[in-house]
């Protein structure tokens, strides 16, 4: 009997001597799960939302868009526009139509170490950019970039070869330190070997945000602290560790133990997983969803002829309960989407065509299609073929192989037949739908920002072929002269007014002509703890983490 | 000896060379490049910024002129840069390398240290109520998919008792032995539940094997203690077929446990070689792969020395044969 009790007391104390002390001290440290760890730290090479997130905390865009959509400078002292005289239109040495824009960067502005922001970084920045062999991947804006003025340490004029209504949003011009990073540049082509973001990530000269980045284990994890420089509101955590687990149930799983406080939606579990959690831990945690723009939708391949019938889309769409598939896989969470312009978005019409679903104006349109003769359950032609398509996916996406399968169920109700064939992401993405390989309908996501022109997915010129190196994201293959005219001139069109009804314009001959079955906007699930507060998701590109310094403890 | 040597040397390197051309080409095969990834990641990426990124990452050229280029490179010690770590392979491959050897090791040699002693003391009480005891865990740990284990794991001590972390590592500024150790328990038990009932069930099948044989009755017969027959004299014969699987898994500590590093957010070779695979990164991905294969070669090698160690009836020439 002493023995049994000696050795459970034996057993509770060595319980709770290996409980973590970091339970105690969670206030004043937050530790967020994400799925990813970036490939580099360099702002500019290489497109990664895992990378995007861990720099928001410890470094400031000159202009971003902030929660409400709109654009802000964050570095910048004063948002240039044409009004108050900050941008001026003006014709270029080649005669195009272009405009110089003025930036004056925040006198109190300074790196980690110190050393001022200034235009001294601005130009080094600019450099790397325009250089073909630098490794920077997105190189629009540098392409009409072509004259950099600096007037002094702080005040520089931009000048593009190209007036469009984004003239003063230079969010990808993400500075790079030239008191750091000018010697490694020294050789253009080894520079993306050699830079200090990820030579010495943890150099206090690369951050000018509320944090900078202290540690990090490659594929675990990262830790920020307080940027003593800092010239904002004072943070209040004393340390951020931003833990990968790559894998969403252990991700549940170290939100419970404790082992992470939150997990963050721009880079964590889907709605459904989400929602799931919430039925069970919900009481728990502060769970916030926030619809973003992320476009969830199916690609039509135009280049198969049974497609091509704008009958046959109309008659896919009608087919399909979206509302149902929202309500019941994903809680009304994401609601139908009607175009590729999100409801939040400034320039949505609300007024566009609706496909309700409505089986019998589908079996209609069939009917009218050709494909009226039923046997054996499946639509077929007059020359006897049956009217069958492929449904391709991401495999190992739950959420979208669940949404597959009841997307099948519902063509098959209107004589359908729907094989659905997944492939992996990086096949997928790699070249089936970059290719456009796939032979007919292909689901996925378009990540974009505010008011994002659809140039690259509707444009003609952008059909991905083999004389085009497969650059482009056209994948549906959509051609209408018209559309192609109106991406044109809303890029240029400053007038708001004016640009809205061209917006509204774009939006009905896509939800008319129907390249893409539109399925929803994607919510961001937002996981925290009860105690935190200030964390206001974005729903786009530029992550929460740009407002880190308003994120605090619940008084 | 020295002929075996230097036999099975150049045979390593043959199969090594085999090796490089074999996965290069298989992971240039592979659909879509890193290029393609990108454009998939940022829609601004226009067609010349593909052109432009396909020649500066030398992806515009034959498959066959690069793996000459990376051969010539890795040849003179250059194995390249690492464009997913974004630094040197070498320095991307070396932590991973060391977690593995640090998750792999500790469980293998738990592994032993349970399964061998296991499956000697089942073979030397067959069919007792011992042996259906060992007998029913091992293959329960050889049934039970690692992938839920490591899962239930995290939830009995992880989530319900809260004891241990659930994942990831420690972090290097919290310093202590015991802050960084903690978090091996969980992912090395996972790993060690998985393989001690497969290495258990060998040593148990070779033992009864060896246990059987005639120069095991005569030494009992004059008067061998029950500890010295197996141990002395059976142990050693009974060890040679289990010295093969053990070989075999030798490999396997490198080239690590690509599920259990997953859900336990260990960065270990095996997230690192998918990862590499996954994302295109030729030069990772070979260098990672080749130094799997050179292990398992090594692991073959030691097994081969170990043979005659135990066998003084086999020699070298053997073992070559």
């Amino acid at each position: 009997m002493r023995k049994t009790l000696a050795i459970a007391l034996f057993a509770l104390a060595l319980a709770g001597a290996l409980v973590p002390a970091s339970a105690a001290a969670a206030k004043d440290e937050l530790v967020i799960g994400i799925t990813q760890f970036p490939s580099t730290f360099h702002p500019n090479i290489d497109s990664m939302l895992a990378k995007t997130y861990i720099l928001s905390f410890a470094r400031r865009p000159i202009t971003t868009y902030d929660q409400k959509w709109q654009l802000v400078c964050m570095l910048c002292v004063k948002l240039p526009t044409i009004d108050n005289g900050l941008a001026v239109p003006e014709t270029t040495p080649d005669g195009k139509k272009g405009i110089a824009v003025t930036y004056t960067l925040r006198g109190d502005a300074t790196w980690g170490d110190g050393t001022p922001v200034s235009t001294q970084d601005v130009l080094f920045t600019w450099e790397i950019g325009r250089h073909l062999r630098s490794g920077v991947g997105n190189m629009e804006l540098y392409r009409s970039l072509y004259k950099i003025d600096v007037k002094d340490l702080k005040t520089f004029t931009m000048h593009f070869d190209k007036l469009t209504f984004e003239y003063n949003a230079i969010n990808d011009f993400r500075l790079i330190p030239a008191h750091l990073d000018r010697k490694n540049f020294a050789d253009p082509v080894a520079y993306k070997t050699r830079t200090v973001f990820d030579t010495d990530t943890v150099n206090k000269g690369l951050y000018n945000g509320p944090y900078r980045i202290t540690e990090v284990v490659t594929g675990s994890h990262v830790v920020l602290e307080p940027n003593p420089t800092w010239w904002g509101r004072k943070p209040h955590f004393r340390r951020i560790v931003v833990r990968i687990v790559q894998n969403t149930a252990a991700l549940e799983a170290n939100l419970l133990s404790g082992n992470i406080d939150m997990i963050a939606g721009e880079l964590g579990l889907t709605v459904d997983q989400a929602f799931a959690f919430e039925k069970r831990h919900g009481d728990k945690f502060n769970i916030v969803y926030k619809s973003g723009l992320i476009y969830e939708h199916i690609d039509l391949n135009l280049s198969n002829p049974i497609l091509n019938d704008i009958r046959v889309r109309r008659a896919l769409i009608h087919g399909i309960d979206r509302g149902s598939i929202s309500d019941k896989l994903f809680a009304g969470r994401q609601p139908v989407a009607h175009s590729n312009v999100n409801p939040l978005d400034w320039v949505y019409a609300d007024d566009l065509p609706k496909y309700a679903y409505d089986l019998k104006r589908a079996a209609t349109l069939l009917d009218e299609a050709g494909w009226s003769t039923m046997k054996g359950g499946f639509r077929h032609n007059s020359k006897g073929e049956r009217l069958t398509l492929e449904l391709m996916t991401t495999a190992g996406n739950r959420t979208r192989e669940l949404v597959e399968q009841v997307l099948q169920s519902h063509w098959k109700a209107i004589g359908i037949d729907v094989r659905i064939r997944n492939e992996a992401p990086r096949v997928f993405f790699g070249q089936t739908v970059t290719q456009r390989k796939f032979t007919g309908l292909a689901m996925f996501a378009w990540i974009s920002a505010p008011e994002s022109v659809p140039r690259t997915t509707l444009h003609s010129a952008h059909i991905p072929t083999t004389e085009n190196n497969y650059a482009g994201q056209n994948y549906t293959g959509f051609r209408n002269a018209e559309v192609d005219k109106l991406i044109e001139s809303i890029e240029i069109e400053l007038d708001r007014a004016k640009r809205k009804k061209l917006w509204h314009r774009l939006q009905v001959i896509y939800a008319t002509e129907l390249p893409v079955i539109p399925l929803y906007f994607r919510a961001e699930p937002y996981i925290m703890p009860k105690w935190l507060t200030g964390l206001e998701p974005t729903g786009h590109q530029d992550p929460s983490p740009l407002w880190v310094e308003n994120w605090g403890i619940k008084p | 000896m020295a002929r075996f040597l230097v036999h099975r040397l150049w045979q390593s390197l043959l199969v090594l060379g085999l090796m490089s051309f074999v996965v290069y080409s298989l992971i240039g095969l592979m659909p879509g490049d890193p290029v393609d990834l990108m454009i998939t990641a940022d829609p601004k990426i226009t067609s010349e910024d593909a052109t432009r990124l396909r020649q500066l990452y030398g992806l515009d050229k034959p498959i066959v002129e690069r793996y000459g280029n990376w051969l010539k490179a890795a040849v003179s010690g250059d194995f390249g840069y690492s464009r997913l770590f974004a630094k040197p392979v070498m320095e991307a491959l070396k932590p991973a390398l060391a977690n593995t050897v640090l998750l792999l090791g500790l469980s293998f040699a738990l592994a032993l240290a349970i399964a061998l002693p296991a499956g000697i003391i089942a073979a030397t009480r067959p069919y007792s109520k011992l042996d259906y005891a060992v007998n029913a865990l091992a293959f329960a740990g050889i049934s039970v998919p690692s992938f839920w284990l490591g899962l239930m794991l995290i939830v009995v001590f992880a989530v319900l008792l809260g004891v241990l972390p659930a994942g990831g590592t420690g972090e290097l500024s919290k310093g202590g032995v015991w802050e960084n150790l903690k978090y091996l328990v969980l992912p090395v038990a996972t790993l060690t539940i998985a393989s001690v009932g497969g290495h258990a069930r060998y040593m148990r099948a070779a033992m009864i094997e060896t246990l059987r044989q005639d120069y095991i009755r005569t030494a009992r017969a004059i008067g061998a203690g029950e500890t010295r027959v197996v141990l002395h004299h059976a142990l050693r014969n009974a060890l040679i077929p289990v010295v093969t699987i053990i070989a075999l898994d030798f490999g396997n500590l490198f080239s690590g446990a690509l599920i259990t590093e997953t859900i336990f957010s260990w960065p270990g070779m095996g997230r690192l070689i998918y990862d590499s695979v996954m994302g295109n990164d030729f030069n990772l991905a070979l260098v990672a792969l080749l130094l799997a294969t050179l292990l398992t070669l090594v692991g073959n090698f030691l097994a081969d020395v170990a043979y005659v160690w135990l066998d003084p009836r086999i020699s070298f020439r053997e073992v070559e044969r």
